[in-house]
C-alpha cells in the first residue's frame, strides 16, 4: 500500500503569494495513498528538509512528492534529504508550483487550483516509481582541452597542475590566441605577451600536456568518463621534430606579400612561416594555398635551405586517436566582419561606415596590431594608408553589437574597456593627438574597471560624445565621421562632424567560424548567435548538458581575460573534480528494451540523438541466430525518449518516466 | 514583354528632360517602352498622408490600368512613383484584406501577381551589354557622382532595390558609358526634398554640402535618377558651384550618340555644356 507524503513549499512570497499553500496541503492530505501533507514557508532549508525526512521514519513513508520549485532547481536537494531518512531518492518527485505556477498566473483561486491538479498528478506518479540506483562507470582520467587561447591554455595547466593528463588541441600553427595578438591589457595596462608567454612556454613543456597545433577536432563519441576523440594533424609539411625553428625557411621564402592573420592585415608574411616570432611551438608550417612549390610545382627554396632536412612537400594530415575522460571547449571569439557583413546570419553590415573600402577605417583587433610592440610598424601608431601618425582618431562602439535593425542584439561586454584603453595608449604615444570615442553607454561594471575609463577621459583627454554615427566618408584624404551627441541640444540637434585621420571600430565578438559544427560533434547546443550554451545560466555556468563537457572563455559568451581565466579555472576545478574517483554515477533515467518483444526495426537507432542504440544478435543453443535486436547503452543513454515515443512494437520504456507512470499522471488530471 | 512607361506628372514639367531622355534612349538602345493609357497621379507625398485608402487607390489604379492593357512590367523614371507603387502594391498584397477596398474604389479587378516596377536605373541595369555596344561618344575622361537621394534606396524592405546605406548600380551603369563614378560621401544625404518650398535656405545648405563633397571628390558632374533631386540639386546650389545635374538617361543617351538637344541637356538651370567640352 503507497505511503505518499506531500510537502507544499511557499517559497517566500514567490509561491504563497499567489497560490493557497495550506488550501493545497489540505486538499492533498484527501488523496488515495497520502498519508502526510503539510505546508512550510521554505522547505528547502534545514528545518524543511527536516520535515521531510522526520516524516519518512515516522510515517514510514513509500514515496514523497515535494510541491516547490522546478525539478532543476531543488530536485537533487530532496532526493539527497530523502536519501540520508533511508528512502531511495528516485521515490521522490518535484511538483513545480512555482515556475509552471505562481509565477505565471495571477489570480490566486485559479493558481490554487491549478497547483492542487500538479500535485495530484505527481502523486498518481510517485505511486508507481520504483527504486532506482545510479549506474556506475568508469573514468579516463584524461581530459582533452579544444582551443589554445588563454582560456585553454589556464584549463590545461589547471588540470595538469592537478596531476591529471591533458591533451590539448589549437586549429592554428601556434598557441596564444587572440590574447598574443594585443598590445597592453586593461585595467592595469600590463604587456600582454609578457604575461601570456611564458604560460604558453608552461602549457608547451608541462610533462602532464600533450600539445597538437594546427589540429582540429575531427570525431568525437562516448560519454562522460569514456569519450573517443579523433584529431586531425594538419599537414605542416615540416617535420616539427627535426625542425629547430631557426628560421631560415621564412627569411628566403620568396612569397612574402601574403597578408598576415596575426597582424590582421596590417603586416604581410611569407608562405613558409610561424604565426609571429614568441609563436609556440616556433615551428614553421607551410600556406599550401600560397605557396609557389604547391602553386606550380616551381621554387622548393626551403626545402634547399633547410639545414636539417625538415621540409617536407609530402606530408599528409594525420588522424590520431585519444580516449578522454572529459573535455574542456576553449574555442574563443573573432571579430563581427564588417566589410563583408554576415549575410549568412542574416546581419547586414554596416555600409554607412564604408563596408572597409577605407583603408583607415579599421577593427579593435588592427588598433591592437598598430599599438603592440611586436606589430608591424612596432608599436607607433601610424595609419594604414600612407603610415603617417593620426592626429585625429574616431572610436565608435558598438558596431554589430547593441543593434537589433542590423547587427547583434547583444552587448560585447569588452569594448568599453579596450576603447577606454586604446584612447590612452594612442595619447601616449601621439600627446598632441585627440582621441574622440562615440558610445551609448559606458559599461565598465569590473575591479578598477570605472576608474580606468575615468581616467582615459579625465587624465589622457579623449573626449566622449554619447551618440551614434551615421555615416563616414571620405574628403579629400581625410575621412568625415558624422554622428550626433545626444547630451547637446538646441537648433543644430547635436550634429558632431570630426575630420578624422583613423576611425575604429570596436566591432561585436562572435563566436569562431564553425563552432555549430564543433557543437554538433559534441553534442552540446548554442544559442542563436552560436555562443555554446551552459547548463544553468547562474549555477552551472561552466558545464553543458552534455555530462562531461565543459565550457570555457568566450565561445560560451562574449567576455575579458579574467573572466576567461575564472571560467578555465572553473572548468579545470570541475573536470578534477571528475576524475577524483575511479568510477562515476549517473542518472539512471535511461531507456531498456523488452528484447522478448522488439521486432528489430531499429527506428530507435535513427532517432537516437547519442547513439546509445545497439544491435544485439540472439541465437539459440546450437548457434543460430534467431533474431537482431536492440539494446541500449546505459552509459551514453541520457533518458531523452525519443526510443520509446518512436518504437512501433511498444517495446521500450524509460526508467523513471515508464508509459505506466506518464499515463497514471495524465489520469490523475480532473 | 510589353514594358508599361509611366512617366508621372513630374516628366510632363519641371523634369521633362528626363522624360524627353528616357524615351529617346529607350528608342536608341530599342528598348520598347509603351505608354500607359489614362494613367493617372501616384499620389505623391500628399495622398498618403490625407486618406490611406487615396493613396492606395491612386498607384492601384495605374497599376491595374496596365495589367487590363497587356503590361507585364512598368518603368516609372520617378523616384517618387515607382515609389509609391512599390508601397501601394507590397501594401495589398501583404494585407489581402485592402485588395477588395481598393478595387471598389478604382472600380477595376487588380493583378492578382506582383507586377515588378522599376526606377530608371533598374530599367537600364540589365541593359550594359546593349550599352557598351552600343558606344559612340564614350564619356572617358568624365569624373561623375552619382546621387541617389533617399526615395530610390528607401524604406529598404519595401522597395528592395540595392544596399540603402552604400548602393552601387547607378555606378554601374554610369562607368558602361566610359565615365568614371567617384567614391563619395553623400550619395544617400538628403536634398532637402519639399522643403524648397518652405525652407529655401535649408535646401541650398543641404544640396551645397552634398555637391561640395561632389566637387571636393573631383566629380565633374552629379547624376541623378529623381525629379526632385534634380530640381533641387540644379535650382538650389551656392554662388559660384556651377555643378552640372544630369538625369542617368541623359548620360547613357549621350554616350550612344543621341542628340543633346533630344536628351533635354538644354533645359537644365545650371548649364551642362561646359562639363561636356
Amino acid at each position: 500500500m503507497a505511503r505518499i507524503g506531500v510537502f507544499v513549499c511557499w517559497c517566500g512570497e514567490n509561491i504563497g503569494r499567489t497560490v493557497d499553500c495550506p488550501k493545497v496541503a489540505a486538499e492533498a492530505a484527501e488523496f488515495p495513498g497520502v498519508v502526510h501533507s503539510v505546508d512550510y514557508k521554505y522547505m528547502c532549508s534545514d528545518p524543511g528538509q527536516g520535515l521531510v525526512k522526520e516524516a519518512i521514519r515516522e510515517k514510514k513513508l513509500t514515496g514523497v512528492v515535494v510541491a516547490a520549485c522546478s525539478p532543476r532547481m531543488h530536485e537533487s536537494t530532496f532526493r539527497r534529504a530523502c536519501a540520508e531518512a533511508g528512502l531511495n531518492p528516485f521515490l521522490c518527485e518535484m511538483a513545480n508550483i512555482r515556475e509552471h505556477c505562481s509565477w505565471v498566473h495571477e489570480d490566486r483561486g485559479e493558481a490554487t487550483a491549478k497547483a492542487v491538479q500538479l500535485v495530484r498528478v505527481m502523486v498518481e506518479k510517485v505511486k508507481r516509481n520504483e527504486a532506482l540506483f545510479p549506474i556506475k562507470v568508469p573514468v579516463t582520467k584524461r581530459a582533452l582541452v579544444i582551443g589554445g587561447g588563454i582560456a585553454g591554455i589556464q584549463a590545461a595547466l589547471d588540470i595538469a597542475n592537478g596531476g591529471k593528463k591533458v591533451v590539448l588541441v589549437e586549429k592554428e600553427p601556434s598557441i596564444g590566441g587572440h590574447m598574443a595578438q594585443l598590445s597592453e591589457t586593461f585595467p592595469t595596462l600590463d604587456c600582454s605577451q609578457c604575461i601570456l608567454t611564458p604560460r604558453m612556454v608552461e602549457a608547451a613543456t608541462h610533462p602532464n600536456i600533450t600539445l597538437h597545433t594546427y589540429a582540429e577536432v575531427e570525431s568525437v563519441s562516448g560519454f562522460i568518463g569514456n569519450f573517443d576523440v579523433k584529431i586531425r594533424l594538419k599537414a605542416r609539411s615540416v617535420d616539427i621534430k627535426k625542425c629547430t625553428g631557426c628560421g631560415l625557411c621564412a627569411q628566403k621564402c620568396p612569397q612574402k606579400k601574403i597578408p598576415s592573420e596575426f597582424d590582421e592585415g596590417l603586416g604581410m608574411r611569407t608562405a613558409i612561416y610561424t604565426p609571429f616570432a614568441q609563436a609556440v611551438p616556433n615551428k614553421p608550417v607551410i600556406d599550401r594555398a600560397h605557396c609557389t612549390k604547391f602553386l606550380n610545382g616551381k621554387c622548393g627554396i626551403c626545402q634547399k635551405i633547410c639545414p636539417v632536412g625538415a621540409v617536407d612537400y609530402t606530408q599528409e594530415d594525420t588522424f590520431i586517436e585519444e580516449k578522454v575522460g572529459a573535455i574542456v571547449v576553449a574555442t574563443g571569439y573573432r571579430l563581427y566582419d564588417f566589410r563583408n557583413g554576415e549575410k549568412d546570419y542574416g546581419i547586414e553590415g554596416y555600409g554607412e561606415y564604408g563596408y572597409g573600402q577605407y583603408k583607415d577605417v579599421i577593427d579593435g583587433l588592427q588598433f591592437e596590431r598598430l599599438a603592440s610592440a611586436s606589430g608591424p610598424t612596432g608599436g607607433e601608431i601610424l595609419r594604414p594608408s600612407d603610415g603617417k601618425p593620426p592626429e585625429k582618431v574616431v572610436f565608435i562602439k558598438c558596431v554589430g553589437s547593441r543593434d537589433c535593425a542590423k547587427g547583434l542584439s547583444y552587448c560585447s561586454k569588452i569594448c568599453c574597456m579596450y576603447i577606454a584603453k586604446h584612447a590612452m595608449l594612442y595619447k601616449h604615444k601621439v600627446h598632441h593627438g585627440t582621441a574622440y570615442v562615440f558610445y551609448m553607454d559606458i559599461r565598465a561594471g569590473g575591479k578598477s574597471y570605472d576608474e580606468f575609463v575615468r581616467r582615459a577621459i579625465e587624465e589622457d583627454g579623449a573626449v566622449y560624445i554619447r551618440g551614434r554615427v551615421s555615416r563616414i566618408y571620405k574628403r579629400g584624404g581625410k575621412l568625415v565621421v558624422v554622428g550626433a551627441d545626444t547630451l547637446l541640444g538646441g537648433t543644430g540637434g547635436g550634429r558632431v562632424e570630426i575630420e578624422a585621420d583613423l576611425v575604429v571600430l570596436a566591432t561585436a565578438m562572435r563566436p569562431q567560424y564553425g563552432i555549430e559544427a564543433l557543437a554538433q560533434k559534441l553534442s552540446i547546443s548554442y544559442d542563436e548567435y552560436g555562443f555554446l550554451s551552459e547548463a544553468h545560466p547562474k549555477l552551472r555556468p561552466v558545464e553543458t548538458n552534455t555530462a562531461g563537457i565543459f565550457l570555457a572563455g568566450a565561445c560560451q559568451g562574449a567576455k575579458d581575460i579574467p573572466e576567461a581565466v575564472g571560467q578555465a579555472s572553473g572548468a579545470a576545478a570541475k573536470v578534477l573534480g571528475l576524475f577524483s574517483g575511479d568510477e562515476l554515477e549517473r542518472e539512471p533515467i535511461v531507456a531498456h528494451v523488452n528484447q522478448s518483444q522488439c521486432v528489430g526495426c531499429f527506428y530507435c537507432e535513427q532517432v537516437c540523438p547519442y547513439h546509445a542504440i545497439e544491435r544485439e544478435e540472439k541465437r539459440d543453443k546450437a548457434g543460430n541466430l534467431i533474431a537482431r535486436v536492440a539494446k541500449v547503452n546505459a552509459g551514453l543513454c541520457q533518458g531523452c525518449g525519443a526510443c520509446v515515443a518512436t518504437c512501433r512494437s511498444n517495446s521500450i520504456d524509460l526508467d523513471g518516466f515508464s508509459a505506466e507512470q506518464v499515463f497514471s499522471q495524465i489520469g490523475g488530471l480532473k | 514583354m510589353a514594358t508599361g512607361y509611366y512617366p508621372g506628372c513630374s516628366l510632363e514639367g519641371t523634369a521633362a528632360e528626363f522624360d524627353m531622355s528616357i524615351r529617346a534612349l529607350a528608342e536608341a538602345l530599342q528598348l520598347p517602352l509603351t505608354e500607359i493609357e489614362d494613367w493617372n497621379c501616384c499620389g505623391a507625398s500628399a495622398a498618403h498622408q490625407t486618406n490611406h485608402l487615396l493613396g492606395l487607390a491612386l498607384p492601384a489604379r495605374t497599376i491595374a490600368l496596365a495589367a487590363a492593357q497587356g503590361m507585364e512590367e512598368i518603368v516609372a523614371p520617378c523616384a517618387a512613383c515607382s515609389n509609391r507603387l512599390i508601397a501601394a502594391q507590397a501594401e495589398w498584397l501583404d494585407n489581402s484584406g485592402l485588395r477588395g477596398d481598393i478595387e471598389h474604389a478604382i472600380g477595376m479587378p487588380l493583378p492578382a501577381g506582383r507586377l515588378p516596377i522599376r526606377n530608371c536605373i533598374e530599367f537600364l541595369l540589365p541593359h550594359i551589354e546593349k550599352i557598351t555596344a552600343a558606344l559612340r561618344k564614350p564619356l572617358t575622361g568624365k569624373k561623375v557622382a552619382c546621387y541617389y537621394g533617399c526615395l530610390l534606396v528607401r524604406p529598404p524592405k519595401v522597395v528592395a532595390f540595392d544596399d540603402p546605406e552604400n548602393p552601387v548600380t547607378m555606378e554601374k551603369v554610369a562607368a558602361a558609358t566610359g565615365a568614371e563614378a567617384v567614391d563619395w560621401g553623400f550619395r544617400t544625404e538628403c536634398c532637402g526634398a519639399a522643403f524648397a518650398m518652405s525652407s529655401t535656405a535649408s535646401v541650398v545648405r543641404l544640396c551645397g554640402r552634398i555637391l561640395d563633397n561632389a566637387r571636393s571628390e573631383g566629380a565633374h558632374m552629379v547624376i541623378v535618377a529623381c525629379p526632385l533631386c534634380h530640381a533641387n540639386l540644379d535650382m538650389r546650389q551656392p554662388k559660384g558651384m556651377a555643378m552640372p545635374i544630369v538625369y542617368l538617361s541623359q548620360l547613357v543617351g549621350l554616350a550612344v550618340g543621341v542628340a543633346p538637344k533630344a536628351l533635354g541637356l538644354g533645359k537644365h538651370i545650371t548649364p551642362v555644356a561646359p562639363a561636356l567640352a
